[in-house]
């Protein structure tokens, strides 16, 4: 192994760097300028984010522990897109009073957990997949308690860190059938050797029971809601756009490398979370008047659209899975971002409080429309395409009533989106929220959501650029 | 740039332009403006295509634009018009004008308003130029949207129930409709080859029967929600009543219609054997909202209900024409289609007028409403006369083209289903004329009635569009007679061959 060989894993150290960087810099700066650390670190992500698509060279480090293809890279991309416009939301957050002398480290804790998804993403063995994993949770829980004068988010902490040991064991449980089964932690020689025997179909479920905790798959989904409830928004933001986003690429493509041989058996078990999945997280968004949960049962919702596309298992269906979660990032974060304005403004998170919004925050209303309509899967914005092609790649494995239920339940969905928009536009209100400017770093996350949501669309570039790259069962 | 776009390209340009708008009176100008020009440009695309017809083009769509989209899905934004799509895009820019300054008076939140407005025809231009099934459901989805947010905000009554009941019934009826296209599309090439969407190509293949029977359903029941098939009518009584001026207008005059036009150009086009097969099951319910929506005519009371009743009959009529599959028939169902728009636009735009003035939709409140306003009082009756199918007028044509068309099967039961539908001419003629009688004759009751003003300059203009529009089709229907005809040849060729 030689230095070049040592640029294959760009991201990563990229991000260690900047990581440290921060640290350092938040040792050296006085305690009243903290806030610059602000503008520091976000400027460092923001050059780690354009490195980033420079074009890098693929393939294995450390004997195949660690693999990287333009697939990967694109993931990663995708999920820093994603982390530059939260920590552009954060920006109001971070400034206030409370959190003046721990800024530095909700950037720490952010960065690490990055940098464990993106050794997730390009795991090549189950051993890696676990280490990124760990470090993607574990200062995850800090982040959710990051507001710890605040009794909801300690809980929310609490709460994550453990049902995240408990998601933990199943995995390695999991893993460790898989290596006493196959006596290898390797994708590739896992997948020589996996058939359907009954404790090999044990572990994978194991497994993948682990992964559903982490992209809170029904009936797995129990801690969602409290702990996006409890989190800061902009910590809820990331656990369910970026976290999420993570664990499913990495499910995916583990589902379709190393169990493709035993996909007679993921198929049905994907059918039933899948169709649960949808139907649990619709029915409880509906009953929700905090948006925080509101939004949480919405993404559960999501997480089922997107085993659609994985039940599809074919290069369509993969390439509509990354697409849509892609879509997903921006539609979701478009929600979260005119949430945590608001909230930061006034503390207000509940629908009710949103009547009337548009009289006085039209520009706000406006763009929390067009995310939700994204979410619900209503042209023009990108949420349509990207439901469209999730649906076309189960249409097309023959999947009909699947699909049938999922456009029901995108319906259902759209029931609820619209009462958001409803509060908004129709709704009277004697005293709505008052006018405010939004700040300038949130008013640039929110254009950048809004120009995503047309962009990604319309622009047919970019869901071909990801087919070419994707591969299938 | 192709001339069908444009269709497209004017209304969004209108849109951008309200927005840079900075009061009221310049957003309605540029709504006016914008959609005076669609007009103009929807006259013209009319004459153009009967150009080239004339010049001997034969080929089944003109004015074809073809750009790849997504080439790995093999989506195209695709667009052509065959005469009948013409005629409906000639339809909808006459009803969108006439929406425009039937709505002049909006002062609340005017900008917004004329921007959902506009956005909804967008979506209704768009569906009626694709030919590919990917664009045209994408802009049934734009058609449908605004809708919810016209009818909550600006509606009247229970509105925010009405609009959510609307929106949902429609949303689920595009879920179902989404299923039967994706149907479509992956058994698009049972030979092998690349799937597609575009419906030429499709109509070209032949769709394993299994897939007819599972997808025909689907596709028909998702179109036949948008056009009031029973019992999926239930939305639309509730959304027209509530619903604004304009957007009745646009609704029952043109939305509707995407219901009657997708029911052929996709159902059965499409999936020509099981239509063949099942049209029994959907015939008998055709024929239930007929004669269903024309009793339920007869008990309202309100003006708006019963003219969303009389719209489920009248569009009932029209998936009921398409059902009988031969050309007489379908030649009927687009001109009732047409001709139905036009004067279902009108009722409404009168009643919003009316209702404008008296403050009331409540027929035993009002009467002797021709003495103070007698341009609103002609121009109702003339509403009502067309509606009832009065020779002369546009529905007449349409109508007795549909029975002929439906008398020429020969079996027991469409003979029966005729009859039972014919019944609904004179059950409409009963509603009609109990209305007019009330509304504009006799006594006025009200004494505040009598000194309300007749129609403003803006409000003549929209009735008088219409009343033309109407009048037209009804002295020289052989005109659009012809253009309708010759497009249906391709549609008619490919069910003769599956029919004994």
């Amino acid at each position: 192994m030689n230095l070049e060989n040592f640029f294959l894993m760009r991201h990563e150290l990229v991000l260690t760097i900047i990581t440290l960087m921060v640290l350092i810099a938040d040792l050296s700066i006085h305690e009243d300028k903290k806030y610059k650390i602000i503008a520091l670190a976000t400027t460092l992500f923001a050059i780690n984010l354009i490195i980033g698509f420079f074009p890098s060279l693929t393939g294995n480090l450390f004997g195949n522990m660690y693999k990287t293809s333009d697939l990967q890279l694109t993931m990663k991309n995708i999920l820093n897109l994603g982390v530059i416009v939260i920590l552009l939301q954060s920006v109001t957050w971070l400034k206030t009073d409370e959190n003046k002398l721990k800024i530095s480290e909700f950037y720490l804790l952010v960065f690490s957990t990055l940098i464990g998804m993106q050794f997730m993403i390009s795991a090549g063995s189950f051993l890696m997949l676990y280490l990124g994993l760990e470090l993607a949770t574990i200062p995850m829980a800090a982040l959710a308690a990051y507001d710890r004068f605040r009794h909801n988010s300690a809980e929310a902490g609490i709460k994550l860190i453990l049902s995240a040991a408990m998601s933990s064991a199943v995995l390695i449980l999991g893993i460790s059938f898989i290596y006493g089964t196959t006596g290898s932690t390797y994708f590739d020689t896992v997948a020589m050797h996996y058939s359907n025997t009954p404790l090999q179909t044990l572990a994978f479920i194991l497994f993948f029971s682990g992964m559903a905790f982490k992209i809170s798959l029904v009936p797995f989904h129990l801690w969602t809601a409290d702990v996006y409830e409890g989190s800061p928004v902009n910590v809820t933001s990331y656990l369910s756009v970026i976290s999420k986003g993570a664990s499913a690429f990495i499910l995916v493509i583990v589902l379709f490398t190393v169990f493709n041989s035993i996909a007679m058996i993921w198929k049905p078990l994907m059918y039933i979370i899948s169709v649960l999945t949808m139907t649990v997280g619709n029915l409880f968004a509906i009953r929700q008047q905090n948006l925080k949960r509101f939004l949480a049962f919405s993404s559960i919702a999501q997480a089922g659209f997107i085993l659609l596309g994985i039940i599809g298992a074919s290069e369509i269906g993969m390439t509509s899975v990354v697409y849509f979660i892609f879509v997903y990032i921006f539609s979701n974060l478009g929600a979260f971002g005119v949430v945590s304005v608001i909230y930061y403004k006034t503390q207000k998170e509940c629908i009710d409080d949103y009547d009337g919004l548009y009289h006085t925050n039209p520009k706000l209303s406006l763009v929390m429309m067009l995310a939700l309509f994204s979410l619900a899967g209503i042209p023009p914005v990108a949420g349509y395409f990207g439901k469209f092609f999730l649906f076309t790649a189960a249409a097309s494995a023959g999947y009909y009533w699947l699909v049938f239920i999922a456009v029901l339940n995108a319906t259902i969905s759209l029931y609820y989106y619209l009462l958001v928009v409803k509060a908004m536009f129709i709704n009277k209100n004697d005293q709505p929220i008052a006018y405010f400017k939004t700040d300038v770093p949130a008013k640039i996350a929110l254009i950048i959501c809004v120009i995503g949501l047309f962009v990604i669309g319309f622009y047919s570039t970019i869901y071909q650029y990801i087919q070419s790259i994707s591969f299938g069962l | 740039m192709d001339i069908l776009s444009f269709l497209v390209i004017i209304p969004v340009l209108t849109v951008l332009g309200i927005i840079i708008a900075k009061d009221p009176k310049h957003t309605r100008i540029i709504s006016a403006i914008g959609m005076g020009l669609q007009l103009i440009l929807a006259a013209y695309l009319v004459f153009a295509y009967l150009g080239e017809r004339n010049a001997g083009n034969i080929a089944e769509m003109l004015f074809r634009q073809d750009y790849m989209w997504y080439a790995n899905l093999n989506i195209h934004y695709s667009v052509g018009v065959d005469g009948i799509s013409v005629a409906m895009i000639a339809l909808t820019a006459v009803v969108v004008f006439a929406g425009i300054f039937a709505s002049w008076k909006v002062d609340f939140l005017p900008k917004e308003f004329f921007i959902s407005l506009i956005l909804l025809s967008t979506g209704v231009f768009g569906f009626f130029i694709s030919l590919d099934l990917f664009t045209m459901f994408l802009f049934y989805e734009i058609a449908v949207i605004p809708m919810y947010l016209l009818i909550g905000i600006w509606g009247s009554g229970p509105k925010e129930y009405a609009a959510m009941k609307l929106t949902l019934m429609l949303m689920g009826g595009s879920a179902l409709l989404l299923v039967g296209i994706l149907g479509i599309y992956t058994n698009s090439a049972p030979d092998g080859g690349a799937l597609t969407f575009n419906i030429l190509e499709i109509a070209k293949v032949h769709i394993p029967i299994e897939a007819q029977r599972l997808f025909f359903p689907m596709t028909f029941i998702g179109f036949g929600i948008l056009g009031a098939l029973f019992p999926f009518h239930t939305w639309s009584p509730d959304g027209h009543a509530s619903a604004p001026t304009a957007v009745s207008m646009l609704h029952a005059g043109v939305l509707m219609k995407l219901g009657g036009y997708g029911a052929f150009r996709v159902a059965i086009f499409l999936l020509p054997d099981a239509a063949q097969e099942l049209s029994w099951i959907f015939i008998i319910l055709t024929s239930i909202s007929v004669v269903y929506g024309a009793f339920g005519a007869i008990v309202q009371k309100d003006l708006k209900y019963i003219n969303a009743y009389s719209s489920v009959s009248h569009c009932g009529l029209v998936l009921f024409a398409v059902l009988m599959m031969n050309k007489t028939a379908m030649d009927g169902a687009i001109l009732q289609m047409i001709s139905h728009g036009l004067m279902t636009a009108l009722f409404f735009a009168l009643i919003g007028m009316i209702y404008g003035r008296t403050h009331t939709r409540m027929i035993n409140e009002m009467g002797g409403l021709m003495k103070v306003m007698p341009f609103l009082g002609v121009a109702y009756v003339i509403a009502g006369l067309a509606s009832l199918g009065l020779p002369g007028l546009s529905g007449f044509v349409a109508e007795m083209t549909i029975f002929f068309g439906a008398f020429q099967h020969t079996d027991v039961f469409h003979r029966v289903v005729t009859i039972v539908a014919v019944s609904s001419i004179v059950i409409t003629a009963v509603y009609i004329l109990r209305v007019v009688g009330a509304l504009l004759f006799g006594p006025i009751k009200n004494p505040h009635f009598e000194h309300l003003e007749d129609a403003k300059w803006f409000e003549k203009l929209s009735t008088v569009t219409l009343i033309l529009a109407i009048a037209a089709i009804g002295i020289a229907p052989l005109w659009l007679s012809n253009m309708i005809g010759t497009s249906l040849q391709p549609i008619i060729d490919k069910l003769s061959m599956i029919i004994p």
